[in-house]
Parts: structure tokens; sequence; C-alpha cells
């Protein structure tokens, strides 16, 4: 079962801060994203989920930069945008502290001590500072990945499947941690496979399939565009309905 | 870019095993081709059994007694000899590998050699047993027994030459033979000839001096075809000398060829295998997309990847050059070149290996692919010209000009000998360098 807190409402929800407009993908002759626009606000907490194959990871790859659209537009420059990959990230012979540092100074960030002791702070890790990645649990390890996210203190976050192999205990850990960023003002757009995880932590949702934006805003307005009273029930649904 | 390489050291302090290896492996090494180098080839263990009684060693060459043991000694010197009672102990110990081959000595050897110096008789023979185990061991004891009953030959050979030539330089200029334990003056042709001229002159009778003029000619004549043959006996025993001059390449000692060979392997295995395995945990540790999305350039990566590997490996070169240097003598005068030869090689090996790193992609994969291509470029490498066809010798340069080794073993060879010059090399690794470095970026393209 899960806990935690649910997401507040963001404090400038009409601003948008990140937008992308009619990103187009193609993979040879597959079309991988068939013009997805998205936006978001500050504090603004964006869930995209879609069946597997949707194009969430190549969405999220495009807006991080990782990937160039072959049409569209995306606001914001890959280095105003923090990304935090599925995978930690991470150099499992260097300490937590080690990593921060060394991502710390590849951001060429000013004082990267001060960086760095800001983020075991705010990760909690401060005990296992001197600790190789290799010895943490996986929990750990992401709040590590995310915290090098948060180095540049960009103003969005991007987060792919962050709850992905992490036990009910981790996960609302991680959740509070990343509530807490939102409530900071930082935008997170994060991919996820638990329908009820996008229910619980995102003011709006973006469904994908087959690389087409099927809907855009908030879990209620999902439910209620369907007629159910429960969100998970009211997302198969609506795929059923778009014949997905 | 500096960040990264203090990480990769910090990475690399903390494989135990990999610093164990890359500091034990130079050691080794070193260690290996200065004994190599030093000790020198050793006599190969031969069984002789030696059937010849003791007081039938001798020949009588025109009554002078020649020691045939004595002059055959130069074969046994070249072996280390098992004596053995016989012939079937000699056989078995051969058998077993206890030693490399048998020698057997027949008891009527010496009466043979006798015969066949007086021209009669047939030639006389050892024979010999050996293990024919594989080609390479059937033609090393074959030429190893060639060539020391050569010697052996070429020693009577010459004992005889100096017997005919003492016979020729009696008949000449004269003076005292033995024979049967009798002692005779020998007039000799010089002085007959003075004899007969003295005696010519005595002569009134021109009929009679014109009759003794034709033998004092023939003692005359005699003489200087005389004094032409002992040169020629003597060219008879070595009929063909080498005068050998180098058309190509240097005068590099061995000690520091082999030095050169074990820096290039060296430098070779430890560079591809740090590079291309450092540039594939990149990816196994997901940081690849991370580092590459602004924070450095695919270019950078694959630079500082070239230029740890190449750190790490000129210091094991370095000290693999210091270790060889107490076994050989390497010129330390020359250093500067030593450490271009071992920049520009590491770089080239570096550029080989982040190469490999990018097209394999995992760490494992990426140090099978090193080591799996590291052997056979290092063997093309030391290929030499006339050992293989002329087309097959022209497609294994090519091969060989394509990858690293070769050139670095050049610029080694230039900087630790005397062989040419060292900017060849130095272009070619340069040239290297920059087309592995592409093939690199090309292949990181399906990287991430």
């Amino acid at each position: 079962m899960q806990q935690g807190a649910a997401a507040a409402e963001p404090a400038h929800a009409a601003e948008p801060v990140l937008e992308a407009r009619d990103l187009v993908k193609r993979y040879g002759d597959r079309l991988a994203l068939r013009g997805v626009s998205l936006s978001a606000a500050a504090g603004e907490l964006v869930a995209v989920i879609g069946p597997n194959g949707a194009g969430k990871t190549t969405l999220l790859s495009i807006l991080a930069g990782i990937q160039s659209p072959d049409e569209g537009t995306v606001s914001k420059a890959p280095s105003e945008i923090g990304w935090v990959p599925q995978q930690a990230a991470l150099y499992g012979k260097l300490t937590v502290a080690e990593n921060l540092r060394l991502f710390a100074r590849l951001e060429k960030r000013p004082d990267p001590e001060a960086v760095v002791e800001r983020m075991l702070d705010q990760t909690g890790l401060r005990d296992r500072a001197g600790d190789q990645v290799s010895t943490l649990s996986g929990g750990n390890r992401q709040r590590v990945n995310i915290a090098i996210g948060l180095l540049a203190e960009p103003a969005v976050l991007l987060l792919d499947e962050p709850s992905a192999a992490l036990d009910p205990r981790q996960r609302e850990r991680l959740w509070e941690f990343i509530l807490e960023l939102a409530s900071g003002g930082t935008t997170v757009v994060y991919s996820t496979h638990n329908v009820q995880e996008a229910d619980r932590h995102a003011h709006n949702v973006l469904v994908l399939a087959d690389g087409e934006r099927l809907f855009a805003g908030s879990p209620r307005e999902l439910e209620q565009a369907v007629g159910g009273s429960d969100f998970e029930e009211a997302f198969v649904a609506f795929l059923r309905e778009k014949g997905h | 870019m500096r960040w990264l390489l203090v990480k990769d050291l910090q990475i690399l302090r903390r494989s135990p095993l990999l610093v164990a290896m890359l500091v034990l492996y130079p050691i080794l090494i070193a260690a290996l081709v200065g004994f190599a180098v030093t000790s020198g080839p050793s006599k190969p263990r031969v069984a002789v059994l030696n059937q010849v009684p003791t007081d039938r060693t001798k020949i009588d060459l025109g009554g002078e007694n020649v020691n045939v043991a004595k002059e055959a000694k130069p074969l046994f010197d070249a072996i280390t000899v098992v004596h053995v009672k016989t012939e079937a102990e000699a056989i078995e110990k051969v058998r077993s590998g206890d030693v490399l081959a048998a020698l057997i000595l027949p008891a009527d050897i010496t009466q043979q050699l006798q015969e066949a110096t007086s021209g009669s008789g047939t030639h006389p023979t050892v024979r010999v047993y050996y293990n024919a185990e594989d080609p390479a061991k059937q033609a090393f004891v074959e030429n190893t027994i060639k060539a020391r009953v050569q010697e052996a030959n070429a020693a009577l050979s010459k004992k005889v030459t100096q017997v005919a030539l003492s016979y020729l330089r009696l008949i000449g200029s004269g003076g005292q033979f033995s024979f049967l334990g009798r002692s005779f003056d020998v007039l000799g042709l010089e002085k007959s000839e003075a004899v007969l001229r003295g005696l010519q002159a005595t002569l009134k009778d021109p009929g009679q001096k014109r009759a003794l003029q034709p033998v004092i000619q023939f003692a005359s004549i005699a003489r200087q075809n005389l004094d032409l043959a002992g040169p020629l006996l003597e060219s008879v025993g070595n009929p063909i000398q080498v005068q050998a001059k180098v058309v190509s390449g240097g005068s590099t000692p061995l000690g520091a060829f082999a030095a050169a060979v074990a820096v290039a392997v060296t430098l070779m295995l430890v560079t591809v295998l740090l590079a291309a395995g450092s540039l594939a945990l990149e990816r196994e540790e997901n940081a690849f997309r991370r580092l590459v999305r602004g924070l450095v350039t695919q270019t950078q990566l694959l630079v500082e990847k070239v230029g740890l590997a190449a750190l790490c490996s000129v210091v094991v070169g370095l000290v693999l050059l210091a270790g060889l240097s107490l076994f050989v003598n390497l010129p330390w005068g020359r250093f500067h070149l030593w450490l271009l030869a071992l920049l520009f090689g590491a770089a080239a090996f570096g550029a080989l290996g982040v190469a490999f790193g990018a097209l394999t992609r995992e760490v494992r994969a990426a140090s099978l692919l090193a080591f799996m291509a590291s052997l056979p470029i290092a063997v093309l490498g030391l290929v030499p010209s006339g050992a293989v066809s002329n087309a097959l010798y022209d497609v294994v340069r090519g091969v060989s000009a394509v990858f690293p080794f070769r050139a670095t073993l050049d610029a080694l060879d230039a900087a630790l000998g005397s062989s040419g010059s060292i900017g060849l090399p130095l272009l070619h690794l340069a040239l290297l360098l920059g087309g592995w470095l592409i093939v690199a970026r090309v292949a990181l393209r399906r990287f991430a």
C-alpha cells in the first residue's frame, strides 16, 4: 500500500516554464512521436503515462536534449533542464560525495563543495557521504541520482521512471523528496508505469500511446472523460476507447 | 575533462587487482625478457656412445699421427654430453626426453677415417637418434647436429690440409722427413735448382749445358707452382667467405631490439585494454548519456580516455624500460626519444582502444576484443620480409600499417637503438591516432 503526501497545487500554474510543441521523432520508418506537445508550469508535477512503447522515454530524452526531434521545438535548452535517467548514472567505485563533487565540477558550479554539502542535506545522505555508491541500496542510489540532476538548480527536472525497482518504503521516501522539490518551485516531469503513482503525485497527466498524445489534463479530468471513479480503471477504459 | 581524468584515476586506484596487474605486468615482462636476452641459448643435452677404443683414436696422415678425438672437440664443446654405455640406453634416453638426441660413434670410425684419407674405403659415418615429435624440434635437432658435424669436419679438413701443405713445403724447400722412425734429409726443388745451376756453370760442353737446362727449368716451374698450391689448398677448406652489409634497417643490438618488442607489446596491451575498458565502463555505469548531455562533448570524452590510458601506459613503459636497463645496455642519453616514442605509441594505441570500446559498448566484450585483436596485431607486426611470399608480405605489411604496433616498434627501435629516423614512425602514429579517433567518434553514434 503506497502512502505519502499527494501533490499540492502548484503556486504559479498559469505560467509555463517548459513548453514542447509538435514533437516528431522517427526511427527509420517507425514514428515514435507524432506531433506531441507538452506544457508545464513552475512547481507543477506532470506524469507521462502510457503502455509500453508509447514513446514516454523518447519524449523525455528529447526534452532532456539527449535526442533531437525530427520536427518540433522545446522551449528550454538542455543545460537549463535537470535529467534523471531511469537507471542510476553514477560511478559505483566513487563515494556519494565524490559523485556529487565530480558532477558539480562538470556542471561548473562556482562553489562545488557548498553544492555537495547542500545536496547531502537535501537527500538526507550525509551519514553515507563517504560510502561508495556500489554499497548503497537502490533507493539511496536513486536519491543520489536525482541529486545529481538537481546540481545545477534547474527550473525543470525530468525523471524517467524514478520509482522503478524500488520497494514501497523506498518509493514513499522518494516521493516525499520529489514533492518537496515541487513545492519549492521546481517543475517535475516524470514518466511512470505506475498509474496510481500518477494519480497520487501528478497535477497533470499526459497519456501517450503509439507516439500519439491521447490526453493532457488532470487525473480527475481523465476520470470524468470516461465517467469512472477510479483513476486506474478510467485510464484502462480510456485507452480501450481510443483503440489501444 | 580534467575532472573526468581525476575520476578515472580514483576509480583505477580503487581497483587493486587492475593496479596490481599494471604494476606486476611490466616487472614480469622485464624480468622474462632480461633473462632471455642475457642467458643466451643453452647447450643441447646429447647422449654420446663412444665405441672407439681409447688406443685407436689416432689416424696416420702421411706419417703424422692425428688425434681424431682432439680434432672433433668442437662437436663436444657445443653440447652437454651425457655418456651412455649401450646404444639401447642412448635410444631410451632420447625416447624419454632426457636428451635431445643420441650420437653413436662406431668402433671402426677411425679406421674408416684412415681409409678415407688414404683415398680408399667409404666415408666414416656416425649415427644420430632423435625425437621428431614436432616439425620445429625436428628441424632444430637436424640443424644443430648438422652444424656441429660440419664444425668437426672443418677441423679435420684443416688438419689434413696442414699435413698436405707441410709435404708440399718439404718438396719445395726441402728439410727433415721422418718415416717409420727414421729421419731423411729432403733436398727440395729450390735447392735442387740451385745445385743444378751450379753444376751447369761448371760444364764446358755446350751440349751438356743445353741438356741440363730443361731439368733446371722444370725444378724452377715446379717450385713456383707449388708456391701457388698452398693458398689453393687452404681455400678448399673454406672456399666461400661471407661479407655481409646491411642494406636497410639499422644496427640495433639484439638486446635493445628485444627491449623494444617487450615495451611495444606491453604498451599495446595496457593502453588498448584501459582505453577500451574505461570508455565501455561509462556506458555500463549509465553515465555516458549524462556526461555528453552538455557536460563534455563526445570528442572530449574520447580524448580523456586516450589521455588516461596513455598516461598509465607511458608510466608502465618507463618502469619496464628502467627494469630492462638492468639486463640490457640501453642508451639513457636518448631518453627524450624514448619518451616521444612511448607518448606517440600510447596515444595511437589509446585511440585504437577507444574505438574498440565504442564498437563493443561493454567492458567484458571490449576487454575480449582488445586481447583477441592485440595478439595477431603483434604477430603481424613482427613478420620479417622474406619470411613469407612477396604478395603475402605486402598484405601483412598493409594490415600492420593500419594498427599502431609496427609503427610503435619502429619508433622504439629508433629510440633505443640506431635504426633510422624516428620521424617517420611518429608521423605514422600521429595519422593512426587521428584515424582511430574518427572510427571511435563514428562508433559512438550508437554507443548510448
